[in-house]
């Protein structure tokens, strides 16, 4: 019984026994990234998870914009058997594990686990995260929702293998409408997933509150772990709600209740409004980590303190705040009285004046700096520029007698790819370089960065601007054929994805070549701007840090 | 499939020749017309002047033989003489309007919601948010060339700015308050539609939609997509066109109620600006009126499965007089036929239609109270009908789910 209660002399015993080893010490191969609880080390991990998880979802990605680069059915048709329906289905298995992957698998991933785990410790002046084993099991078991996820593809879901039910899985489509386990093992790696995320949360939470450095006040934090800490609060509140959904819907396949089905008393709207709950909040999960990146890159490149820091943090505890309460603007078409549509089209243009309030600090930020363009602020300068385009198209369909005519069409696409594609995806890259320094101790290739950075952003923006013309003339999401007069604008479309991928190829070449034969970074690469606790460590940072707790004046 | 082209075939020459036979002759007699007659007014229209819709006079005299002529006059793309010749012909689509053209922008919209809306979008939202955009950009550009390292080496340590921070914040809300007024209006505008002259009801199913005229004696159609080679046959867009169209009257109000048999699916047509979700289980509504005759194509909105991209919808805005030749081709009843004598009628309305009258006259829901507006007598939209009553807009909603 004793044995198993911590008090002090266990923890007195356990700093002896680390005594004994310098601070570098590190465990076998095994024990080290397989049972790892050094939050580095798990966010290499998880960045490691995301870019593999990225290839798998771009690829996809790729099948489907060669599919759509012509009218007809000219790729799925060879893979799926022959038939149209067959080829159809694929289509829908395509696009709902597109979603998933980027959503749960790349950028959740990437963001919180990933950059999260390497620098809010850091930055708050820890020496590690505050439950450690369960940030190693947060990762672990994001793996086999990932597997799940991918296994789904191969058993039978409707009318071929997978699951084609979207990645909201609407009922009833993914009850009634997809027999088969295939449906099951998604609902099930959302579940894994879901955990994951929410143990991530828990994790986040507890170490920002109680383990800041002495003198790191919470209006003296860095505004990425401001951004982390709203991040976790919204996966706190907002995950559970979705693994009930799913898991009604869950029953409602398997079980025999009727939650979601209109025939026994049910209400398939009930699901959209619980997933929904579920789904603004996402959006901002994935771009809020985005947003503190981004401020401290914009900061350190134009050697200038963040303009207006206050304004920031709590510009993004308004964005998460008013996130939990306009989720219906992602229903319009279903059928709402006008009164509840009049208050989201209000609530969802509130959304507008504290993201203003970020981008124009941004601009504060950079005016009057001294700014250079190194490859972390080209991607971030991408960033404010474009996720200005996706937010104010953001403002049209916020309205919801608009919404009416664009809803469910590639205007939507383009708007929330504006924003993850080039918004969040833009700040994954902008942090990647900004800290690969950091983290592997190896300099990136400016050459190849540039590169990389020029190439993507033109793709990019040839593969999703068009869009906002297919969606305005009708388009709808989730085909895989058009009619003719759609053509023109796909094929412009499917020629962005290319040169996009091609860009890609830098990106990766870079990572090797830096690895292998990168310039030695020192501790702080980026000079006087770069003002945080990580560039005052040596890179990459030693295998404990803070073993004394730095002290904030 | 060649069954089905022909089925379809007789069935354009029973919906068509009607037609004909009412725009000039008899719109007394029309609604007595049924499918199974189709001969004697098509006799009656061979002395009748030619409707805007193609109709052929070949057609209107040998009813009974459409198939042949049809097969063989669309073997090559037919001449325009042809296509009026053609058993076959139907009314074809406008290149520019009621379908995707690959231009810049929205379809043309032909109804006082679509034109509303539009405006909104292309006089105050684009104009607006471009001008954002640029703002930015153009900001982004002065300091990256302002204060690139080369040109300001010391940079300032300013940090507070509160009249800016206070000027960034409120500007916004001002601009947002601006958007919200039209934006409140054209809400409450789509939410409270006139008097319905008639209900359609739509049915998504996997992967078709069916239509109901409950105040037209409940008949249904059945409305599949067309196969590449029959719409191009017929001129007309490949996967938009459906062998059966949803016919209405020009100039009526329709109210359209949308429901599911199985998943959901979304009925939308771009031109209309009229889009709403079929969801098992529940009856919404929406509805648009437009006083240009012509075809306007819309799709499925809402993934339902494999064959989510093919289930079109194809909405025929034909002239009063056709619409009743129409419908009675499909075994329906004009509702005004079964009183003729009804002092009702106006000269100024074609379409009389009082059981719509009536199921518009429960609740028609206003900017500011509709949600509070539960009518005690849901009015049915006709008594043979088995469709659960329906309220408007407003007070079904409220009901449920909400």
């Amino acid at each position: 019984m004793t044995d198993t209660t911590a008090n002090a002399s266990h923890f007195h015993a356990h700093d002896a026994h680390d005594a004994h080893h310098d601070a570098d010490h590190k465990p076998s191969f095994f024990a080290r990234w397989f049972m790892s609880t050094n939050h580095k080390d798990i966010g290499t991990l998880y960045l490691i998870f995301a870019i593999i998880a990225g290839i798998i979802g771009g690829t996809i990605s790729g099948i489907m914009r060669a599919e759509l680069a012509a009218p007809g059915l000219q790729i799925l048709p060879n893979w799926a058997g022959g038939s149209v329906d067959q080829a159809a289905y694929l289509w829908n298995v395509l696009i709902t594990a597109h979603g998933l992957i980027m959503v749960f698998f790349m950028v959740m991933p990437a963001m919180i686990g990933g950059f999260g785990n390497w620098f809010v410790p850091i930055m708050i002046g820890a020496p590690d995260m505050a439950f450690p084993r369960m940030n190693n099991i947060s990762f672990w078991l994001i793996v086999p929702a990932f597997l799940l996820l991918l296994g789904s593809a191969f058993v039978p879901g409707g009318l071929g293998n997978g699951a084609g039910i979207g990645w909201t899985a609407y009922a009833p489509l993914s009850t009634s409408g997809s027999s088969g386990p295939a449906v099951d093992l998604a609902i099930f790696s959302l579940h894994l997933a879901g955990a994951s995320s929410i143990l991530g949360a828990i994790n986040f939470i507890t170490t920002i509150f109680n383990m800041r450095a002495p003198g790191m006040t919470l209006h003296k934090m860095p505004l990425f772990v401001w951004s982390v800490l709203v991040t976790a609060f919204l996966l706190l509140l907002s995950l559970p709600v979705l693994a009930g959904a799913i898991t009604m819907l869950l029953t409602d396949r398997n079980f025999g209740t009727h939650f979601f089905d209109a025939s026994g008393g049910g209400d398939p709207i009930l699901y959209q409004h619980l997933f929904w709950f579920f789904g603004h909040p996402e959006v901002y999960i994935m771009i809020l980590p985005g947003f503190g990146m981004i401020s401290h890159i914009v900061a350190t490149f134009s050697r200038k303190p963040v303009f207006g820091y206050l304004g920031m943090a709590y510009a993004m505890v308004a964005i998460g705040v008013i996130g939990f309460v306009v989720w219906a603007h992602h229903m319009f078409t279903v059928g709402m009285d006008v009164n509840t549509k009049m208050y989201f089209t209000a609530a969802t243009m509130v959304i507008a004046v504290p993201t203003g309030i970020k981008i124009f600090s941004w601009i504060a930020t950079m005016w009057g700096g001294s700014i250079s363009f190194q490859t972390p602020m080209m991607w971030a300068i991408g960033f404010i520029f474009m996720f200005t385009v996706g937010g104010v198209t953001g403002v049209v369909l916020a309205n919801g007698g608009i919404d009416n005519n664009v809803h469910d069409t590639y205007y939507v696409v383009a708007h929330f790819h504006y924003v993850l594609s080039l918004g969040a995806v833009f700040a994954l890259f902008a942090a990647w370089y900004y800290w690969f320094p950091k983290m592997f101790g190896k300099m990136y290739s400016e050459v190849l960065g540039q590169l990389h950075f020029w190439i993507f952003f033109i793709g990019v923006n040839i593969m999703f601007f068009p869009m906002h013309f297919l969606g305005m003339q009708g388009m709808q999401r989730r085909v895989p054929d058009y009619t003719d007069a759609y053509a023109e604008w796909n094929h412009v479309a499917s020629l962005g994805y290319v040169i996009m991928a091609i860009g890609l190829i830098p990106f990766f070449i870079n990572i090797f070549y830096s690895l292998l034969a990168g310039r030695r970074a020192e501790g702080n690469p980026w000079g006087e701007g770069a003002t945080t606790l990580e560039w005052t460590l040596s890179s990459p940072p030693p295998f404990h840090q803070f073993e004394t707790l730095p002290k904030i004046d | 499939m060649k069954i089905s082209l022909k089925l379809f075939a007789v069935a354009a020459a029973f919906g068509m020749a009607p037609v004909a036979a009412v725009a000039q002759n008899a719109p007394a007699a029309a609604p007595t017309a049924t499918a199974a007659a189709p001969a004697a007014p098509g006799a009656q229209a061979a002395t009748a002047q030619q409707p805007i819709d193609a109709i052929s006079a070949n057609s209107q005299a040998q009813p009974a033989q459409p198939e042949e002529a049809s097969l063989t006059s669309r073997d090559e793309q037919p001449s325009k003489a042809e296509v009026l010749s053609s058993s076959l012909a139907r009314t074809q689509p406008d290149a520019e309007v009621g379908q995707p053209t690959g231009k810049l922008g929205f379809q043309p919209q032909v109804t006082p919601i679509g034109e509303e809306a539009s405006w909104f979008h292309n006089a105050i939202l684009l104009p607006l948010i471009t001008a954002i955009s640029v703002f930015v950009l153009a900001l982004l550009l002065y300091v990256m060339i302002r204060f690139r390292r080369s040109a300001n080496p010391t940079p300032s340590r300013t940090t507070h700015n509160t009249m800016l921070e206070i000027a960034w914040t409120l500007v916004p809300v001002l601009i947002l308050v601006a958007i919200a007024v039209p934006s409140i209006r054209l809400l409450a505008h789509q939410y409270s539609p006139p008097k319905a002259d008639l209900t359609v009801k739509a049915t998504g199913n996997q992967w078709y939609w069916t239509y109901t005229y409950p105040d037209h004696g409940d008949f249904e159609i059945v409305s599949n997509m067309l196969k590449d080679e029959d719409a191009k046959k017929r001129g007309e867009p490949r996967l938009l066109a459906v062998d059966e169209r949803v016919v209405v009257p020009v100039g009526a109000t329709v109210k359209m109620i949308v429901t599911s048999a199985d998943v959901i699916h979304s009925w939308g047509v771009p031109a209309f600006w009229a889009k709403v979700d079929a969801v098992p289980g529940r009856l919404n509504e929406t509805w648009f009126k437009t006083d240009r005759p012509g075809i306007y194509y819309g799709q499925c909105f809402e993934l339902c499965g494999a064959r989510h991209a093919y289930m079109p919808i194809a909405v025929e805005v034909v002239t009063p007089a056709q619409f009743a030749a129409w419908v009675a081709s499909k075994g329906g009843t004009m509702p005004g036929a079964a009183q003729p004598k009804s002092g009702d009628e106006t000269a100024t309305s074609p379409i009389t239609n009082p059981g719509a009258a009536a199921a518009a006259a429960g609740p028609t829901p206003t900017a500011g109270g509709s949600a509070t507006e539960t009518s005690p007598e849901p009015p049915a939209i006709t008594p043979g009908t088995s469709a659960p009553p329906v309220s408007s807009q407003g007070a079904t909603e409220s009901k449920r789910g909400n």
